[in-house]
């Protein structure tokens, strides 16, 4: 894989510290997964992390209390039965190999030929994925080759995955594993390369908001 | 006073954890990064008795889970940061945090390191506690809040009276330039 789009800094930080919803979290774990490059890059700013818990000034700790919350601990610990040895897995599974990496392939239940595509028109699809962020939308999308993605509006942040075959927009070529981070000052046309259908995962800020309660009912069912 | 443990104390504390749950090397880690585990929850909102909560519940993880540990990975407080962090996660979102998983056969592995590489693996905390400090400290004490009390940019940018925009840049200067100092650039 040759991965020339990574994810940019402050989104990544934002992911080390914690502070990223699930649904961009589920595209910037996914480029993880292909890109040794952005894991170093994280491991670093974990390692900032890990330096500023260590440079947590503690006010001189009042000993009793100390002494109550590791005497909490240790019978916490010696009420827990021994955990079972986990067993190693084996580091290459034997079965077929997967095309779509975790954490992506658990959210989507199974591998890229499994999916069960929903068609958005003129050729192209999508299957929506369920987070527990309703206002950030999480699908893939599959792109016919040569055509450009359809109904393209975002009012924010956007985050694409391109998971097979590639298109091309203002900024670029994207292949497999890159990453592109657009927001609302992009004004963006992306068309998927000629030869094959281009599938990827699309993060944005969930595009409409209807004020009724029943449009809102039926909005997953329509897929918008 | 008792002196403090150093970090390959601490280290080989998390190794006997993982490798004997050995409950004397876990004491020794408890007294040293409870009370800044406690800290670092009480900063990132809740109150005294949820920080508690939320430390026990780290420690718990630490004690589970020491096994996963590998000092050539990471450092002792990197590695607990990462399981802090995931606690609160989970105790304010109820979700889970999607993470990346090494055994999984679409996982595409670091390249074989070469052989002076692996050396400059167990230096790297040492290094990256120098890099840290030749920060500019308009980009150091921007880390330092992020880290440990606000944690969205448009918050830092409130309390520090800055555009959103400066923030980010100022993130992306500071990581840029620890890993020019680290010498492997982006
Ligand atoms: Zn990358
Ligand atoms: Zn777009």
């Amino acid at each position: 894989m040759n991965i020339t789009h990574h994810i940019s800094d402050e989104l990544l930080f934002d992911y080390a510290n914690g502070a990223l919803e699930e649904g961009w979290s589920i595209a910037v774990a996914t480029h993880l997964a292909l890109c040794p490059s952005c894991r170093k890059r994280l491991a670093t700013m974990e390692a900032a992390g890990g330096m500023a818990l260590e440079a947590i000034e503690i006010e001189p700790a009042n000993a009793s209390t100390e002494e109550f919350s590791w005497e909490a601990m240790r019978a916490r610990i010696d009420n827990v039965a021994p955990a079972a040895p986990v067993p190693a897995r084996p580091k290459h599974s034997t079965g077929r190999a997967a095309s779509l990496p975790e954490p992506l392939r658990s959210y989507i239940g199974g591998d890229v030929d499994a999916v069960k595509w929903k068609p958005l028109g003129l050729g192209a699809y999508h299957y929506p994925i369920k987070t527990s962020d309703q206002d950030i939308s999480v699908r893939l999308l599959r792109i016919p080759a040569g055509k450009p993605v359809p109904e393209h509006t975002h009012g924010g942040r956007e985050l694409t995955l391109v998971l097979k075959g590639s298109f091309s927009d203002i900024s670029g070529r994207f292949g497999p594993g890159d990453f592109e981070e657009t927001d609302e000052s992009v004004d963006h046309q992306p068309v998927a390369d000629p030869g094959e259908d281009c599938i990827c995962l699309a993060v944005t800020d969930a595009p409409l908001k209807f004020k009724s309660r029943i449009v809102r009912m039926i909005q997953p069912l329509l897929g918008i | 006073t008792v002196k403090e443990p150093d970090k390959d104390e601490l280290s080989a504390c998390l190794l006997a954890v993982g490798a004997g749950k050995d409950i004397q090397a876990f004491e020794v880690l408890f007294r040293h990064f409870g009370p800044k585990i406690r800290a670092f929850m009480l900063k990132r909102g809740g109150n005294r008795q949820q920080a508690e909560e939320l430390m026990q519940e780290t420690m718990m993880m630490i004690w589970n889970k020491a096994a996963l540990f590998d000092p050539a990975r990471g450092s002792v407080s990197s590695w607990i940061f990462t399981v802090a962090r995931n606690v609160r996660i989970d105790a304010f979102r109820k979700t889970n945090r999607p993470e990346f998983d090494p055994n999984d056969p679409a996982f595409v592995p670091d390249p074989e390191p070469a052989a002076d590489d692996v050396y400059e693996a167990g230096q790297e905390a040492d290094r990256l506690r120098g890099a840290l400090v030749k920060l500019p400290p308009e980009q150091a004490d921007l880390l330092r809040l992020s880290f440990y009390e606000e944690i969205s940019h448009s918050a830092i940018a409130e309390r520090m009276n800055l555009p959103l925009g400066t923030v980010k840049s100022r993130i992306r200067l500071a990581f840029s330039r620890l890993r020019e100092i680290l010498g492997d650039a982006a």
